[in-house]
C-alpha cells in the first residue's frame, strides 16, 4: 500500500516537474548570457493558451506545442528588444510581460474556458523498460513524451553550456560582456539567442500544461509556476543538472499539495512549494559562499560598448 | 629613411571626436616592420583611443589607416584579428570566473565546437614555451597574479596569429621584476618576427624597450623619433609641453605624536579571502606614511577598514588615541579623519549632484550649512565658491553637475572638501591616479602642505615615484602582509621593488 503510494507519487512527480524543468532550462540559458527574464510566467501562459487554441481548432496537439514555442519566442523577443537593444530595466520589462501574458491569455481564452480537448498528446508506456523493478513503474509506465524530451534535453543543454565553445561564449557574455566583445563576439546576438531559447522553452512548458498535463484551458492555469522557475534557476546555481533535481523536488511538492488534501488544510498545501522556494533561497544565501560565485557577473547589466 | 620600404602601419590624418573633445586630431605617423614602437603621452593624450581605432573598437571620424601599404577598413575587433592585430588592454578583458583555456577559446573561430579544450591546451603549452609565457592553462583567471593575467592576454593574441601586438600601459600593474620579464618576452617576440606597439607614459620604459617612439599630446602627434637619437629630457618636454620639476619641494620632516595607530588588523576582501593580514603601523603628526605595493595586495581593503567601510575581523585601530575599530564611517570622520577614496567617481562624489552639493556632502548637517531641516543654500554657494577658488577647480560654476568635471578637477574638489574640514589625519588612496602631470603636481603639493601643517597623512599609491618622493616613511605590503617599514632615506627603489614582489625587508641582501 505504502509502496504503491510512493511509486505513484514519484511517477506523478515527473509529470508535475516537467514544465518547471523546461522553464528552468530556458531561464538558465537566458541568465547565463546575462539577462534575467521575469516574464517566464507570462510566456508560459501565452504558450498554454496558444497551444490549446491551436490543438482545439486543428485537432493536432503537436502543432499546438509548436505554436506555443513560437508564442513564447515572440514574447521573449519583446523582452530581448527592450532589455538588450533598448537597455531598459530587465526587471520592469519582465514583469510587464508577465502581466501582459496573463491579461492577453485571459482575453483570448474566454471562448475556450471549460471546453474539453479531444486531441491531446497521450501518455506512453515503454515496452521492456517498464518491467524494470520500481524504476520501470516510476519512469516508463504512462508517461508523457514531453517528459522524456525534457529529460533528454537536460544533459544536452548542460554539455553545450559547459563543454563546447558555444557554451564558453554564452557564459563569457554573461560574466564579462566587454571581454567577449573584445574577443570578437557579438554580445547582442548571443543574448538575443539565449533569451529567445528561454522564451521558446517557457512556451513549450505552457503548451505541455494545457495539452498534455491537464488537457483543458483555465484562466491563470500556470498558477505561479513561472515564478518557481526563477527561484529554481538560482537554486540550481545556473546548472541544468541541478535544475532537473530542483524541478522534480518542486514537482513532488506540487503533486503532494493535491494528494495530502484529505489530511491538511489545502491553503497550507498550496503555499508549500512557494514557502519552500523562499526557504531554499534563504538557505543558499546564508550557506557556504560557493554558491554566490556561480551567479553570472553581469546579470541584469545591459552592455554598452566603450564603457569600462 | 629608405623610401622603398613600405611601413607596416601608416596612420594618415586620423581624427576621432567624442562629444566635447577631439581625442585624435589629424594623427599621422608610421610604424616600421620588426620594431617595438612606443606611443608616449600623458593620460588623455589620445594614445589608447588611437589604438582602439586600430583594433576596430572605435571608428575614426576621418582619415585612413594603411596596413603594409594597403588602405584598410577595420570596423570590428574580429576584422583586426583577421588582419593579425592583437591588443592587450590596460584593464584586462578576461572572464575571471573562467579558466585560462576557456578565455583563450572565447571567440576563436578555428576550433572544435564540441571539444575545444584539449586542442587548445596542447597549442597553448607549445606557444608558452616558445616565448617564455608560462601559465597554468587550467587555472581560473581570478587565481592568477596580474603578471600571469597579462601573459594570458598576450598568449590569446598570439594564439589568434597576431603579427602586431598592441600593449596598453602593460607595466602599470607589474612589479619591477615582472616588468623585466615582460620586456624579455617582447624582445623575444620581435626577434621571432612579430611587431609590438607599446603604449606608455613612462619615459624610462620608452628608452629601455623601444626602437622608435611617437609622442602624442592633446590628441596631436608632436614627433616621431628613433629612441637611439633622443633622451629622457627631450621626450618629457615634448610629452608635457614644458619642463617638469621631477622633485617636489620638501621641508625637513618634523614628527610629533601618533595620530593613527594600527595594531594587528586583519580584514577580508569581497571574495572572503584574507586581504589585510595582521598589519601594524602608526602615522604621526606631520608625517606622510606611504603604502607601496602592486595593485590588489590589500591596499583597498586597508583603506576601507581604516575608514569604517569594511569590517576588521581582528586587531585595533586607534585614532587620536581613541579606539575606533569597526566604528561607523561617520564616527571616524567626526574624529577629523579625511578620506580621499580610491575610486573618486564612484566613492568620492555623487556625479549627478551639483558641485556645491558635493562640496557639503560630509558636513551638510552642520552649521552654517544647515538650519534644522533645511539647507542654507546661500552659505553653501559662498563656501563652494571659496573652495573652487582656493583649490583651483576649473569649472563653469557651482551648479555644474560634478560628473562633468575632469578627473583632476574632481580630485581637487574632493581634496578641497576633505582638507577644509580641518583634518588630523588624511587617508589618501591613489590620489593622483590617472591625472595629468600638472594636476598631479598640485595634488601632491596640497598633501605636502597639509603635512607641514602637522596633519598625519597615510598615502596609499601604486605609483612608486610618488610614494618615494612624498613619503617620510614607506610601508610595503604584499598579499596583505607588511614586507617592511622603512625610512625613505634609508632605502632604494630596487629594495622597495623587491619587497613589492614579496621579499621581506629582513631577507633583503643589503
Amino acid at each position: 500500500m505504502i509502496e504503491a503510494w510512493v511509486i505513484g507519487t514519484l511517477a506523478r512527480t515527473l509529470a508535475y516537474g516537467t514544465p518547471l524543468l523546461l522553464g528552468t532550462l530556458g531561464e538558465i540559458y537566458s541568465e547565463r548570457s546575462g539577462v534575467v527574464n521575469l516574464g517566464v510566467e507570462g510566456m508560459m501562459i501565452m504558450g498554454a493558451i496558444s497551444a490549446f487554441a491551436t490543438a482545439f481548432t486543428t485537432g493536432n496537439p503537436w502543432l499546438g506545442i509548436l505554436v506555443a514555442a513560437i508564442a513564447g519566442g515572440l514574447a521573449a523577443l519583446v523582452h530581448a528588444f527592450a532589455s538588450i537593444t533598448l537597455r531598459a530595466n530587465q526587471v520592469v520589462s519582465g514583469l510587464a510581460l508577465t502581466m501582459l501574458g496573463l491579461g492577453l491569455s485571459g482575453l483570448f481564452g474566454k471562448g475556450f474556458e471549460g471546453k474539453p480537448l479531444d486531441s491531446t498528446i497521450s501518455n506512453v508506456t515503454v515496452p521492456l523498460l517498464k518491467d524494470i523493478p520500481y524504476l520501470g513503474k516510476i519512469l516508463f509506465i504512462d508517461q508523457n513524451p514531453i517528459v522524456y524530451i525534457s529529460i533528454v534535453l537536460t544533459p544536452i543543454l548542460s554539455y553545450i553550456l559547459f563543454k563546447t565553445s558555444i557554451g564558453i561564449t554564452i557564459r563569457s557574455v554573461g560574466e564579462n560582456p566587454a571581454a567577449a566583445d573584445s574577443a570578437g563576439i557579438n554580445v547582442w546576438k548571443v543574448r538575443y539567442a539565449c533569451v529567445l531559447l528561454g522564451g521558446v522553452l517557457a512556451g513549450i512548458a505552457g503548451g505541455y500544461l494545457s495539452i498534455a498535463y491537464r488537457p483543458a484551458w483555465t484562466q491563470g492555469m500556470t498558477g505561479g509556476m513561472g515564478w518557481l522557475v526563477i527561484a529554481l534557476t538560482i537554486f540550481a546555481s545556473w546548472k541544468p543538472g541541478r535544475g532537473l533535481v530542483g524541478a522534480y523536488i518542486f514537482g513532488a511538492l506540487i503533486h503532494l499539495s493535491y494528494r495530502l488534501q484529505p489530511f491538511v488544510a489545502p491553503q497550507l498545501l498550496k503555499m508549500m512549494p512557494y514557502a519552500f522556494a523562499i526557504l531554499a533561497l534563504v538557505a543558499l544565501a546564508i550557506g557556504p559562499g560557493k554558491q554566490k560565485s556561480e551567479e553570472p557577473n553581469s546579470l541584469m547589466e545591459p552592455y554598452v560598448r566603450g564603457e569600462k | 629613411m629608405n623610401e622603398k620600404t613600405t611601413p607596416l602601419i601608416k596612420f594618415d590624418s586620423v581624427v576621432k571626436r567624442f562629444p566635447g573633445v577631439v581625442a585624435n586630431d589629424e594623427v599621422s605617423f608610421e610604424v616600421e616592420e620588426g620594431t617595438i614602437h612606443s606611443l608616449l603621452g600623458e593620460n588623455g593624450a589620445g594614445k589608447t583611443t588611437l589604438m582602439k581605432i586600430l583594433y576596430g573598437l572605435y571608428r575614426q571620424n576621418s582619415g585612413s589607416i594603411y596596413l603594409r601599404g594597403e588602405k584598410t577598413e577595420i570596423d570590428s575587433p574580429t576584422k583586426a584579428i583577421e588582419l593579425g592585430i592583437g591588443m592587450v588592454h590596460q584593464h584586462f578583458k578576461l572572464v575571471s570566473n573562467h579558466t585560462v583555456i576557456e578565455n583563450i577559446a572565447l571567440g576563436l573561430s578555428d576550433v572544435s565546437v564540441t571539444r575545444p579544450t584539449q586542442q587548445i591546451e596542447r597549442k597553448l603549452i607549445e606557444l608558452a614555451g616558445k616565448y617564455g609565457l608560462e601559465v597554468d592553462p587550467r587555472a581560473k583567471i581570478w587565481q592568477l597574479s596580474a603578471g600571469e593575467k597579462q601573459r594570458v592576454e598576450i598568449l590569446r593574441a598570439l594564439y589568434r596569429g597576431a603579427e602586431i601586438l598592441i600593449l596598453d600601459e602593460p607595466t602599470s600593474v607589474l612589479t619591477p621584476g615582472e616588468t623585466e620579464r615582460l620586456f624579455g618576452v617582447l624582445e623575444e617576440m620581435v626577434t621571432g618576427g612579430k611587431n609590438v606597439i607599446f603604449i606608455t607614459h613612462k619615459l624610462d620604459e620608452v628608452m629601455k624597450i623601444s626602437d622608435r617612439v611617437t609622442v602624442l599630446r592633446e590628441g596631436r602627434v608632436i614627433d616621431t623619433l628613433d629612441t637611439a637619437s633622443t633622451n629622457k629630457q627631450e621626450l618629457s618636454k615634448k610629452m608635457v609641453g614644458r619642463e617638469v620639476l621631477f622633485d617636489l619641494e620638501r621641508n625637513p620632516c618634523d614628527r610629533g605624536e601618533n595620530v593613527l595607530e594600527v595594531e594587528g588588523i586583519t580584514g577580508y576582501n569581497d571574495k572572503g579571502v584574507v586581504a589585510v593580514d595582521d598589519l601594524s603601523f602608526s602615522v604621526c603628526e606631520g608625517e606622510i606614511l606611504g603604502v607601496a605595493g602592486v595593485a590588489g595586495n590589500g591596499q583597498r581593503e586597508l583603506a576601507e577598514v581604516l575608514t569604517g567601510l569594511r569590517e576588521a575581523t581582528s586587531g585595533r585601530v586607534l585614532i587620536n588615541g581613541k579606539d575606533l575599530t569597526n566604528a561607523s564611517p561617520r564616527e571616524i570622520a567626526e574624529e577629523r579623519v579625511a578620506h580621499v577614496p580610491e575610486d573618486r567617481i564612484k566613492q568620492g562624489i555623487v556625479g549627478k549632484l551639483t558641485l556645491s552639493d558635493n562640496a557639503i556632502l560630509k558636513n551638510y548637517r552642520k552649521k552654517p550649512f544647515s538650519r534644522g531641516m533645511f539647507i542654507n543654500y546661500r552659505k553653501v554657494k559662498e563656501w563652494t565658491k571659496d573652495l573652487i577658488e582656493e583649490f583651483n577647480v576649473k569649472v563653469p560654476g557651482a551648479d555644474t553637475p560634478a560628473n562633468l568635471l575632469s578627473g583632476g578637477n574632481i580630485q581637487k574638489l574632493i581634496l578641497g572638501r576633505e582638507v577644509s574640514s580641518d583634518p588630523r589625519l588624511i587617508i589618501a588612496s591613489h590620489p593622483t591616479y590617472g591625472l595629468d602631470v600638472g594636476a598631479a603636481e598640485q595634488i601632491r603639493n596640497l598633501l605636502l602642505k597639509q603635512r607641514d601643517n602637522g596633519v598625519a597623512v597615510l598615502l596609499i599609491s601604486e605609483n612608486l615615484t610618488e610614494v618615494t618622493s612624498l613619503s617620510d616613511r614607506i610601508a610595503v605590503i604584499f598579499e596583505g602582509n607588511l614586507m617592511g617599514l622603512v625610512e625613505r632615506n634609508e632605502t632604494t627603489r630596487d629594495e622597495i621593488g623587491m619587497m613589492m614582489a614579496g621579499t621581506r625587508f629582513e631577507q633583503l641582501e643589503r
